[in-house]
């Protein structure tokens, strides 16, 4: 084709080329360091067994961080995920027959039935969410933390402080069981992530997602249905938590209060340390799947290293500290590196 | 008039932005006791120079001298402190705050106590601004008063702050003709007492009317500092302020321009009583296929908020628009799209993805022509490419970050989006805002172009060059209403200015 062969690319020198990917390349260097520090520190750390063990601990996460990726995208936030992911897991077991022991007001029904009606809840969580950012103007903050604590409720509400054990039998088989040596939740992840790579990189809409984040008034101004495009993360983003809430009962083995708690901070972590701009337009599924590593290898690796397991915690806060600043200097190089040419 | 003693003296400025010269080797002198008036097109560098002069820019090449000493100002408020005050082109107000406040802004006079002396403020304020003619009650939030009230509060925070070199960046372009006589009349007192004041001006009549001394830029060089006197006219300051061969342009600055509008071709955009409150009321409407209608007021009348409705930006309250002939209801931007209008917004922020390359640029507002739910992306790079070659812009290609291109060559890429597949309706914003002379032809001629090709545009602009260089008929907004409306018939920028 004569066109495309007309088409000029710009010449990039290797300097500028590292620099421009330097936001890509930081937070991968920061898991190949915790990595080998890990390797070192600890006999057990690297094994075949230990990195099955990690991917099906960032699995939920991982999931849920999907749809979160779509929303920091276009410059918004979803506080609500791990909280919609609760409510969901639990509706699904409200509509699953439990044992005599669990004294729960459950309506039985047919297991498939019971996931639609779960996903359907997402879908509404969801909804709410959406119509209350784009057509009331509530702040994306805001709004979903109000969300978060009305997720929250329905939970309480139809648990009553109780715990119920059963799901339907495909969620049980892809949160808890295992093809050829590999957890179908491990599976379910990678889809979701493979999903989301394409839809953001190769779809109109992904397109519309990155330039509603990048600049909201210039895609307005170009004729983009912006509320549109918001109000479609944020459906998307309560889909995956959905998806991830009744995986994770099964996963857990049990639907009950407050047992997404940790996810809310660890799916925003995964996001943010992966090197997607909480400003919205730059980053993506690529950078969210290396934010998952970098968590899931510091969660995991603390527990191979022999310290005390309070002091954990705050050694856990310091490296995504490390990690976040020096994902901000890298973003910082390659902006003024773009201003000053 | 004898040779008053020299305050300021720059020799061989030089100063550019990221490989654009803004200034080459100016100089430029300013004596005690006269108001020195700066003019040029867009971009010739005279706000360039007020700033170095100011300590806004604070790197630079050459000498500057205050009073006979070499000075080099690192910040606005070090040259402040050297007793030179400058009131900017954009509005610095804060608007939530009140008259008071803002003619106070940084320097609230206090009592014994350390609070702030709210008495002494009002009163200080209010006589300030008696003496530009206003009777206001300081203690209102400045926002709720209209934009030239605005400008002339700003204007008596820096012509009573004590300064002895005052620079005023266009003080009058939102102002009424009495309050620029009594603006007038106040430069012409603090000048008498010894202050010297620097007036850059699009206004070559306020300049004519109030100026001593004229000093005349072009692509960032001095071409002529000379007094003011009889012979010294419009024409002759036009002459060199825009160089020779631009007739086109100089007419539309200069002599009268015959309007003239396609009589049979259909009508694309129609609104009836468009009314938006505080901002628009009853605009009636009509652009026709292969016909620029040109919208003219000075800043605040109305016409950009005028502008976004008809986009599906803002909502309007009361109205109805058809677009070719079909009622639509614009109530966002993709509606407006959808039905076939385009808009150019005002400023390249509100219209580019700085860090995206440019074929993202050109391609964001016809993505779903070009595809249902794949992107196209050679698709997309042959369409940039088609447009960097046809209206020449200045790239090393299609993947060049669009942030590194030049402030002329992103407006470029702005118009170039919309080009590919021809809008309907097309609705330019202070299309030539911030250009040099060569660019504003470069928009002059994509324009017509595109208005010969059948394109119906509306162009709104408060620089009254434009909207003549362009138009085929002329509507005037003053305060929100359509004053008077122009077509087939000759008209000069003074009838013009006087129905704004």
């Amino acid at each position: 084709m004569t066109a495309s062969s007309e088409v000029k690319t710009a010449r990039q020198s290797p300097s500028d080329w590292f620099r421009n990917r330097l936001s890509n390349i930081a937070p991968f260097l920061t898991l190949l360091f915790l990595v080998v520090f890990f390797s070192f520190a600890s006999s057990s750390f690297v094994s075949f067994g230990n990195l099955q063990n990690i991917l099906q601990q960032v699995s939920i996460t991982g999931i849920i961080a999907v749809g979160l990726t779509f929303v920091i995208l276009t410059a918004e936030i979803d506080l609500s995920v791990a909280s919609v992911a609760n409510a969901t897991g639990i509706v699904v077991a409200f509509f699953t027959l439990q044992d005599e022991s669990v004294n729960i007001a459950n309506v039985p029904l047919a297991g498939g039935i019971a996931i639609i009606l779960a996903l359907g809840t997402c879908l509404a969580l969801g909804g709410i969410t959406a119509f209350g950012v784009t057509k009331i103007g509530i702040p994306s903050f805001i709004m979903t933390l109000a969300m978060l604590q009305i997720c929250d409720g329905i939970s309480a509400m139809l648990v009553r402080g109780q715990i119920a054990y059963n799901v339907p039998s495909l969620v049980g088989i892809l949160g808890a069981d295992s093809i050829f040596g590999i957890p179908w939740l491990v599976l379910v992840a990678a889809l979701a992530l493979f999903i989301g790579h394409v839809v953001l990189t190769y779809t109109r809409f992904g397109r519309y997602v990155y330039m509603v984040g990048g600049n909201r008034e210039a895609a307005e101004y170009s004729g983009v249905n912006v509320k549109l495009i918001i109000a479609a993360v944020l459906m998307i983003s309560a889909f995956c938590s959905g998806l991830a809430g009744m995986l994770g009962v099964a996963y857990f083995g049990s639907a009950q209060q407050n047992e997404f708690g940790t996810y809310l901070l660890d799916a925003i972590a995964a996001v943010v340390v992966g090197g997607t701009s909480l400003f919205g337009g730059r980053g993506g599924i690529g950078n969210t799947i290396i934010g998952l590593f970098v968590l899931g290898v510091l969660n995991n690796g603390l527990d191979h290293v022999n310290i005390d397991s309070f002091l954990k915690i705050l050694i856990r806060g310091l490296i995504l500290l490390a990690a976040l600043i020096i994902n901000i200097y890298a973003e910082r190089l390659r902006v003024s590196r773009s201003v000053s040419h | 008039m004898s040779e008053a003693a020299i305050r300021l003296k720059m020799s061989h400025i030089s100063k550019s932005f990221g490989g654009v010269e803004a200034l080459r080797g100016v100089d430029f002198t300013l004596r005690r006791g006269e108001i020195h008036a700066l003019v040029g097109e867009n971009g010739a560098g005279k706000s360039t120079l007020m700033k170095i002069i100011a300590g806004v820019h604070s790197g630079f090449d050459g000498d500057m001298l205050l009073d006979g000493k070499p000075v080099h100002f690192r910040s606005a408020r070090e040259a402040l402190a050297h007793g030179i005050g400058m009131v900017h082109q954009e509005l610095s107000v804060v608007p939530q705050l009140t008259v008071a406040e803002n003619v106070y802004l940084g320097v609230q006079p206090v009592t014994g106590f350390g609070a702030v002396d709210w008495a002494s403020m009002a009163r200080g304020a209010r006589e300030q601004l008696k003496k530009l003619g206003l009777e206001l009650d300081p203690r209102i939030t400045l926002g709720e008063l209209p934009i030239g009230i605005q400008q002339l509060v700003e204007l008596s925070r820096v012509l009573f702050s004590g300064a002895s070199i005052i620079i005023l960046d266009e003080p009058t372009s939102a102002l009424s003709p009495p309050e620029i006589e009594r603006l007038f009349r106040s430069l012409r007192k603090l000048r008498d007492a010894g202050n010297s004041i620097i007036f850059i001006s699009h206004f070559l009549e306020d300049v004519l009317t109030i100026a001593d001394q004229i000093t005349i830029f072009r692509n960032g060089r001095k071409v002529v500092t000379h007094a003011v006197s009889p012979e010294i006219d419009k024409a002759w300051i036009i002459q060199r302020m825009i160089g020779k061969g631009h007739e086109e342009l100089e007419s539309s600055y200069l002599g009268d321009v015959a309007l003239a509008s396609p009589k049979d071709a259909k009508t694309v955009l129609e609104a009836q009583g468009l009314s938006k409150a505080g901002s628009f009321e009853d605009v009636s409407l009509t652009v026709r296929s292969g016909e620029i209608l040109g919208i003219y007021g000075f800043m605040g009348c109305g016409q950009i908020e005028l502008a976004r409705a008809l986009f599906g930006k803002m909502k309007y309250d009361k109205g109805s628009v058809r677009v070719d002939g079909v009622a639509r209801r614009l109530s966002n931007t993709a509606h407006a799209a959808g039905a076939g209008i385009a808009y150019v917004p005002e400023s390249r922020r509100s219209m580019l993805f700085h860090h995206e390359p440019i074929y993202k640029n050109t391609s964001i507002a016809i993505l779903d022509r070009l595809s249902k739910l794949w992107l196209k992306p050679d698709a997309e790079r042959a369409i940039a490419a088609k447009h960097i070659e046809r209206l020449s812009i200045k790239t090393p290609g299609t993947e060049a970050l669009l942030g590194n291109l030049s402030g002329g060559n992103q407006q470029k890429v702005g118009v170039a989006k919309w080009l590919t597949f021809l809008p309907k309706v097309l609705i330019l914003s202070e299309p030539t805002r911030g250009m040099d002379v060569g660019a504003k032809e470069d928009v002059v001629k994509i324009v017509r172009n595109l208005r010969d090709q059948g394109v119906g545009i509306l162009v709104i602009s408060t620089e009254p060059e434009t909207v003549l260089s362009l138009a085929d008929r002329i509507m005037v907004m003053r305060k929100g209403i359509v004053s008077q409306e122009f077509a087939n018939e000759t008209i000069s920028k003074d009838r013009l200015l006087a129905a704004a």
